[in-house]
């Protein structure tokens, strides 16, 4: 741990936060903690700011009051503590998001590069490692094209982890997929959790956050509606709208 | 073909339906236009001796029909590639047989070739080589000032394209020439005209690089950010290759434009190629000679930026076409 204090800080700390977009206000007083080697699962409707929510945490959304803090550290928008958080942070996007340009060893080689310094050789290494990992090593030289959704949100994946981030954000990461590639991805993302990684996932997957989450929670219209763990949350939703919710995405 | 289709469509030009009423069209306007009055009715008469006015102008639309439509026969019946040289060379040779008839004096041409390629051509090489290297440095610092928070820079990168896209080539080249020395700073002509191309064609290209960074979709600038690249390296490494697809054909066309826009130099008296053609030719009234000279050589120029383009526009599109 980078801190001294007795008990490791927890991974994410969300107190009091509040976004507005213009008028329309998106995320509502929400206070949220993710402990070290938790496996948070995020869902909700579309438009209910879960996306939106972990977006902020690494500063790809701005917020207008409350306050985030990753592994103790405080965010702000100085450049220094965004990237700080951001090397701490890991994200892996609905649309992958790959460079279309770069071949698979580039995309995950580059930032190793740039962002920590590796030389080719170590970055090369490092890829490699990773990408036997998710599975594809044998696709290293191939552009992001040239692979299935699958393949590509698995070398997104790659790409993320390689740089060793303290905690993961997947944002609605096997949506964009064709139902059979959904398994494929879904089982690195298990890998990942059985490793101890910190991970905070928005998704629709029910089946996962039963068989990964340490906790689930439910947000609508940009709040935590209802959190427990898996076996209270599926078994026994208290709120209306959760299990309005449930009922659709379950059957 | 850019978009491949499984449907064989028979060809448009071997349905009767269309390669009758273009014919059709073809002779209807050699015969509206009095082809017959002119070189192609000279060349008909050797077919039909003693023919003139009415008749002669018929006779020469239908032998020019007769001939288009051979020619598309034949062409027809060759594979796509050998049918797009052999039309472009047809074209071409049209075009040649047209400056041969101005009854040039080759000679001449000889005797002042070396001349227009040694000081002209090098001059205008030089000018736009160095204005494309300039004027492509402005475009993109042009289009990032436009695309950032940067208030001053937005004001500057505004003004500068819409003073220099709005205002003629020529006036700009007097402004430098003519009117800087009002101010007491007195520019050479070379320098001036370099000066106003790469300012001119910068700021067109300056919205061409815009359009192009602004094509790539905000989720590579995302992810690049969220991986903690620095906003330099996401521009360099992840942003502008990707644009590069979208910047180059229409870059292509600025260089070609510039190359000939150069010409424009002249008029402060630098000794580039269209000066030289017009000055050389002037001497002994052969001014033809000259400027058809002049136009063969910007067109060769022209058709190596082409390939240049072409070339380019290869090795960034590699990564979608595989």
């Amino acid at each position: 741990m980078t801190s001294a204090q007795d008990s490791a800080p927890p991974a994410i700390q969300i107190t009091g936060l509040n976004k507005w977009y213009g008028l329309l206000q998106v995320l509502h007083d929400v206070n949220l903690t993710v402990t070290q080697g938790e496996r948070l699962v995020i869902c909700g409707p579309s438009g209910s700011g879960k996306s939106t929510l972990i977006r902020t945490v690494n500063a790809l959304e701005g917020f207008q009051s409350g306050e985030i803090k990753v592994a103790g550290l405080r965010l702000t928008r100085e450049p220094a503590v965004v990237e700080e958080i951001r090397r701490r942070v890991g994200m892996v996007f609905q649309q992958f998001n790959l460079f279309p340009h770069l071949t698979v060893l580039e995309n995950c080689a580059l930032p190793l590069r740039l962002v920590r310094g590796l030389s080719a050789a170590e970055a090369r290494d490092r890829t490699m490692h990773y990408l036997s990992k998710v599975r594809i090593p044998e696709q290293a030289a191939k552009y992001p094209a040239q692979l299935s959704g699958g393949q590509q949100q698995r070398v997104a994946i790659a790409r993320a982890v390689a740089m060793q981030p303290e905690v993961m954000l997947f944002d609605e990461p096997t949506s964009a997929l064709d139902p059979e590639m959904v398994k494929e991805v879904l089982d690195v993302m298990v890998a990942l959790a059985d490793e101890g990684m910190t991970m905070a996932v928005v998704t629709h997957e029910m089946g996962f956050a039963r068989q990964v989450a340490d906790r689930v929670i439910f947000m609508d219209a940009g709040r935590i509606v209802e959190q427990g763990p898996p076996t209270t949350f599926f078994t026994a939703p208290r709120s209306d709208r959760t299990k309005a919710f449930l009922r659709q995405v379950l059957h | 073909m850019h978009y491949k289709d499984n449907i064989a469509y028979p060809p448009l030009l071997s349905r009767p339906t269309v390669y009758l009423p273009v014919l059709a069209a073809v002779f209807a306007a050699l015969w509206w236009f009095r082809a017959g009055d002119g070189a192609l009715g000279r060349l008909v008469l050797g077919l039909v001796p003693g023919a003139e006015g009415d008749a002669l102008n018929l006779a020469t639309a239908a032998c020019v029909t007769m001939l288009v439509g051979f020619n598309i026969f034949v062409v027809m019946r060759l594979p796509l590639r050998q049918q797009v040289w052999l039309v472009w060379a047809e074209l071409a040779a049209l075009i040649l047989l047209f400056f041969y008839s101005f009854d040039l004096s080759f000679a001449f041409i000889q005797r002042k070739i070396g001349f227009l390629i040694t000081q002209g051509l090098v001059t205008t090489l030089y000018i736009s080589a160095v204005s494309i290297v300039i004027a492509t440095v402005l475009a993109l610092i042009g289009a990032i000032a436009k695309l950032s928070s940067n208030g001053i820079a937005q004001g500057i990168a505004h003004f500068y394209t819409s003073l220099f896209r709005g205002l003629p080539l020529l006036m700009q080249i007097y402004m430098i020439y003519l009117g800087l020395p009002q101010l007491g700073y007195v520019v050479d002509a070379v320098p001036t005209g370099i000066a106003a191309l790469s300012l001119c064609y910068g700021a067109y290209m300056t919205e061409i690089f815009r359009a192009g960074i602004e094509s790539i979709p905000k989720g590579q600038w995302e992810a690049a950010r969220a991986l903690g690249m620095r906003p330099v390296s996401v521009m360099t490494r992840i942003i502008l290759p990707q644009s590069m697809r979208v910047i180059i054909p229409p870059t292509g066309n600025q260089f070609i434009s510039m190359l000939k826009d150069s010409s424009l130099v002249s008029v402060v008296g630098v000794w580039e190629l269209m000066y030289l053609a017009r000055t050389q030719g002037q001497t002994e009234f052969r001014h033809i000679e000259m400027m058809v000279t002049a136009s063969l050589i910007y067109w060769l120029m022209s058709i190596v930026l082409e390939l240049a383009q072409k070339r380019i526009e290869t090795h960034f599109n590699k990564a979608a076409t595989r």
